[in-house]
């Protein structure tokens, strides 16, 4: 559904992501984790339109997106969620939503409508006529997808939305990832809770420091050893591994 | 719309009741202050892009109407149709030039700043405005030249009043409004959620240039003359955006709180004084400082927290 040929995106001299190359398989629920500053997140604003790769080409669903605006990508079927969250905050809940939901239904009843039942399928039911500004954390997060999901997208791209969650926290809204999933969205998400990583992802890419180090099922991106040492600094996989062999013995 | 018909109703009323012209004219002075205060809040409140120089479109509507009428002989419901699309073609050069390249908050201000400053000066100066001598329009009574006596203009601007208010409400409650305010709240988002934001602010500014060119006609017919000071002034730019905020940016009735409170201030201020020159000014400058402190959002917003705390309070001791 969406393939990026050896996106490289500048930023003066450094080299944020360098060829990157990923591909979401429709259906299917792609990861892409890495340490804090390994280009993630501007990978993903380069996926979307925000921002323009200085190398590369990015493919959705057979078309090059390369260079387009995001407002044309999310009419294409993407659509993106903030890392930092970015409420309307004078709006209520469902004024939120709804602006997500016109982008499909220019009509302000049938965008209501849909915006109303995003927000049940979030979990935000009980709170649509509450102005944005006062939702926690994780209402915010939560309000957050809501927006990308009503604009009816065939790919969303995740970006932590279980940042500074609670565990609560976060086994409620895995389940409410799993159904956006079940309804035939394809989902990408970047993510730094590992636990939350493992039970969600179908396949995961593992980035640092804007180069792709790993790539494969979550059981197996956690075992590579460039993997670990990326995380946990050079010479960790060896250590982690004579630790292992000292303790078996 | 229940409350803007109502509204519109009971001021259709008040010539039957006021016969003092210039009790009259007060209220066209308050009518035509929320006329323009509304012009400035489609773009202002509702897109949330702070135009500082909204004379310009005003002014470039005053001028077309008279020029069109002296000097070509246009019939007056002619220029008041050109009016608005000359404020509007001057609305979207400006928008052009500033959404095109991302300017936004202060530096579109003053981009509309200048833009009216630059018209100010070009005006006092080309013959065809009548340089710094101004423009006169030559008295005819009739509708046909709308002209009018006073109560006639009263419900002139009585009826542009209304017609603004129900425009404000209908993009309120459509997609376009709801694409304003998420332009207005944050533009990275509004992206992401399919809106095109240089396609909406181009919209919200020829809107809104275009009511305050149809003020500028309003203005011509009711004083039959300009000069470069009254069209482009700052003083037509200020009160443009201060009632709107001091009323309540972005709200439907905001506009009409501030303009009434700008004007009855004005007029008190006068009349406590004895006609000290400036005075007014004083007054907005102090009500501006209070407004910006204690209720951020306006009046409208500052006294709907406490109304709405009043009627929270019952249901919270209950529950």
């Amino acid at each position: 559904m969406l393939t990026t040929q050896g996106l490289t995106k500048r930023f003066g001299g450094l080299v944020a992501v360098r060829d990157a190359s990923i591909s979401a398989n429709a259906g299917d629920i792609t990861a892409l984790i890495g340490p804090n500053g390994a280009g993630k997140t501007t990978l993903f604003a380069t996926v979307a339109g925000f921002l323009k790769p200085d190398a590369g080409s990015v493919t959705f669903g057979g078309r090059d997106i390369t260079g387009m605006k995001p407002h044309q990508i999310c009419d294409l079927g993407m659509v993106r969620t903030f890392q930092i969250v970015k409420p309307f905050g004078k709006l209520s809940v469902l004024d939120n939503i709804a602006v997500g939901a016109y982008a499909r239904f220019p009509r302000r009843q049938d965008a209501l409508a849909h915006a109303a039942a995003i927000g049940r399928q979030v979990g935000l039911g009980g709170q649509l006529e509450k102005i944005a500004a006062g939702l926690t954390v994780a209402g915010r997060k939560r309000l957050e997808v809501a927006r990308a999901l009503a604009t009816s997208p065939r790919l969303l791209l995740l970006d932590e939305v279980m940042a500074g969650l609670t565990p609560t926290e976060i086994d409620e809204i895995v389940p409410i990832i799993f159904g956006i999933r079940d309804t035939g969205v394809t989902i990408l998400l970047i993510e730094h809770v590992m636990q939350a990583v493992m039970r969600l992802s179908d396949r995961a890419y593992v980035l640092n420091e804007g180069h792709l180090i790993a790539e494969g099922t979550p059981q197996e991106v956690v075992r590579e050893p460039a993997v670990i040492e990326a995380y946990l600094g050079p010479g960790a996989a060896t250590r982690a591994q004579s630790f292992a062999s000292r303790n078996a013995s | 719309m229940v409350r803007i018909t109502t509204l519109a109703l009971l001021l259709a009323a008040v010539p039957l009741f006021v016969q003092s012209n210039h009790l009259l004219g007060l209220f066209i002075g308050v009518l035509f202050s929320a006329y323009l205060a509304q012009s400035w809040n489609i773009l202002g409140g509702l897109c949330g892009q702070f135009s500082f120089g909204h004379a310009a479109f005003f002014g470039v509507g005053l001028y077309s109407s008279l020029i069109l009428q002296v000097d070509f002989g246009w019939p007056a419901p002619l220029a008041l149709v050109s009016a608005a699309v000359a404020g509007a073609v001057a609305g979207l050069f400006v928008g052009f030039v500033s959404f095109r390249y991302g300017l936004r908050g202060s530096y579109f201000a003053l981009v509309t700043l200048a833009f009216a400053e630059i018209l100010r000066m070009t005006a006092s100066v080309v013959s065809f405005t009548g340089a710094g001598s101004g423009k006169y329009l030559p008295t005819r009574l009739g509708i046909e030249h709308l002209q009018f006596s006073k109560s006639g203009y009263f419900y002139f601007i009585l009826v542009l009043f209304v017609l603004v208010h129900l425009l404000v409400l209908a993009i309120q409650n459509s997609r376009l409004g709801a694409r304003f305010a998420a332009i207005r709240e944050d533009e990275e988002a509004a992206s992401a959620l399919g809106v095109d934001v240089f396609r909406y602010k181009m919209i919200a500014i020829l809107i809104s240039s275009a009511v305050a060119g149809v003020g500028g006609c309003f203005y011509g017919q009711y004083y039959f003359y300009t000069d470069p000071h009254i069209a482009f002034g700052a003083a037509v730019s200020i009160e443009m955006l201060l009632a709107p905020i001091i009323g309540g940016a972005g709200t439907l009735f905001g506009p009409i709180v501030g303009a009434v409170v700008l004007r009855v201030a004005a007029e008190l201020g006068q009349s406590l004084t004895g006609g000290v020159p400036g005075f007014n000014l004083i007054l907005y400058g102090i009500m501006v400082i209070l407004i910006v402190r204690y209720m951020p959002d306006g009046l409208i917003g500052g006294l709907r927290r406490p109304w709405a705390l009043m009627r929270r309070r019952p249901t919270a001791a209950t529950g």
